[in-house]
């Protein structure tokens, strides 16, 4: 890779051990994708939750942590994906003392590296969204989507370690999402559907991101009807990310970077397209279906709720009141729990026996020693990306509408 | 005379071992019990199987940014893949390969290294050099 000035006094270690280990690793994974350069980001999104970190990540990063001022702060905005856990919510949730001081600790270190802690995988809704054409390091693979897809902004998905890497050298290699020449579609689905709803839309997601299944695969998708909402993105991409590793997809008429279908594959004829149909939709929902089964948890997460989703759980749920042996979980960011609280949707929500966690997105959150320590197994949820995660940490997962998780947490079996 | 496959320059360091494929893909989040070193999703191929010390040969990386860090903290706690070969990797685990100094490659100029390389097989990886070796077949 050819490095200016800069970053070779940066690799020479003149501007302190932290800055020297990131570009030495920002070098590696650039080497491996054939970077030819650097480029510089305008900020920078870790995920960084203490279950992925694990104690010798924590330790990790406090020993960045300790280094004099100049040497260890951040160098350009770098902003924060959800935690292991919330401290005003933990013990409820029977998260142990141990996660939540492994928690203060991380939260310490990354304080000392002059990181903003947002706690959010919603960034693009509520901290400071991209602009078309700025470049990125975003961690989160939903936030990458969307903010790629929706706001024609440019990042890779970014790891925790290459995203604190990017924040402390203020640049990122230039491969993948960062070049024209992969953003150009590659794949096409012909959608003879309408989603109704956010559910609809992530197993929309769900579908697109199994047929594609590769980081390097765009889709295109033609035949949606109106343009969707910021929300119903956030759903079908997330999914789409969680079960394909996609990180772009186009939406003729819709998307910034496809205004039509020409566009969206640079002038070259569109593939054959591969309809998607009401069919294939509900065998996406009959793989996860259980009705009648008990429900021990609903979860409204992964990705983080908007206002406009607390507003609706907190309808839906006006006046009822959740069953004995079911607990109904709501995570959002920072900033719309604030929101929540003063506009009394929290209070609404807790009063129906539910529990609004902030700064958490739950399958980031010991997912297996809450499930171990509250006897749950069947979940349900409106999040496609969720029930696509959360079987690999022992629960069964059900797909349904906001509305129908509701009513089955009323009822307390899956309806 | 041992079988050579080429493939593109990856990452960490030489290393040999027994392989472990599957036509399947790969994310340390979503697919592993972290705490026991076994593929832990129902409806993985490897289901149930330790990848720990294994080369593990799979097709590609799935979601989950969490990988990143994840593989390093496998290394530390002594329960990790000894190498990981895909036919073609996301960025997470190039990222998460680098973090934990363990030996990635993809990229094979043959095709798919999952119809190549067979459960059980002795392997060379030789990230620097772009070369895996099968030693026991020819």
């Amino acid at each position: 890779m050819q490095l200016n000035d800069e970053e070779q006094a940066m690799l020479a270690g003149a501007l302190g051990p932290a800055r020297q280990w990131a570009i030495k690793h920002q070098l590696a994974v650039g080497n491996f994708f054939d970077a030819a350069d650097f480029v510089r980001v305008g900020q920078a999104h870790i995920m960084a939750d203490t279950e992925s970190l694990g104690a010798s990540g924590v330790a990790w990063l406090e020993a960045l942590a300790a280094l004099p001022a100049e040497q260890r702060r951040v160098s350009i905005p770098t902003i924060t994906d959800p935690r292991g856990l919330d401290f005003a919510s933990y013990r409820r949730l029977k998260q142990t003392e141990a996660m939540a001081e492994l928690e203060a600790r991380t939260i310490r270190a990354f304080e000392a590296l002059g990181v903003l802690l947002t706690n959010t995988c919603i960034n693009y809704q509520t901290i400071l969204p991209p602009v078309r054409g700025e470049h990125m390091a975003f961690g989160d693979t939903g936030v990458v989507i969307y903010c790629n897809s929706v706001l024609g902004a440019r990042s890779n998905f970014e790891g925790g370690p290459s995203a604190l890497a990017a924040a402390l050298t203020g640049r990122t290699p230039r491969y993948g999402y960062h070049l024209d020449l992969n953003r150009t579609g590659s794949r096409h689905f012909a959608i003879h559907y309408r989603p109704r709803d956010l559910a609809d839309w992530g197993a929309l997601g769900g579908i697109v991101g199994r047929a594609s299944n590769s980081y390097w695969q765009v889709p295109v998708l033609t035949g949606l009807a109106a343009p969707p909402s910021s929300d119903e993105l956030k759903h079908f991409g997330a999914a789409l990310a969680s079960f394909g590793s996609v990180a772009l997809y186009h939406i003729p008429g819709v998307t910034p970077e496809a205004a039509s279908l020409e566009a969206a594959f640079a002038g070259r004829p569109p593939p054959a397209a591969l309809p998607i149909g009401d069919e294939d939709v509900a065998a996406f929902y009959a793989a996860y279906a259980a009705a009648g089964d008990k429900v021990d948890v609903v979860v409204f997460a992964a990705p983080q709720l908007s206002l406009m989703e607390m507003r609706q759980v907190a309808d839906l749920l006006a006046g009822r009141r959740i069953g004995a042996d079911t607990t109904l979980l709501v995570a959002t960011s920072p900033e719309i729990k604030f929101a929540a609280d003063r506009m009394g949707l929290t209070q609404t929500i807790e009063q129906a026996g539910g529990i609004v966690a902030a700064g958490v997105c739950f399958y980031q959150s010991y997912a297996r020693e809450m499930a171990e320590a509250n006897g749950w197994q069947r979940l349900m949820t409106n999040s496609a990306k969720l029930v696509n995660i959360i079987a690999g940490y022992g629960y069964r997962p059900t797909l349904a509408s906001m509305e129908r998780c509701i009513d089955s947490a009323v009822a307390g079996r899956v309806l | 005379m041992a079988i050579v496959l080429k493939c593109h320059r990856g990452i960490g360091p030489t290393v040999t071992g027994e392989a472990l494929v599957a036509a399947d893909n790969f994310s340390a989040r979503y697919d592993l019990d972290r705490s026991k070193g076994i593929f832990s999703r129902a409806s993985h191929r490897l289901f149930g199987e330790s990848y720990h010390d294994k080369i593990l040969v799979l097709v590609t990386a799935k979601g989950g940014v969490a990988s990143a860090w994840m593989l390093r903290e496998m290394k530390q706690r002594g329960l990790v893949p000894k190498a990981i070969v895909f036919d073609r990797t996301n960025t997470i685990l190039a990222q998460g390969a680098a973090f934990a100094e363990l030996a990635l490659v993809d990229r094979f100029e043959a095709g798919d290294p999952t119809t190549l390389i067979r459960s059980g097989d002795e392997l060379l990886i030789e990230p620097d050099r772009g070369l895996v070796t099968i030693l026991n077949r020819s």
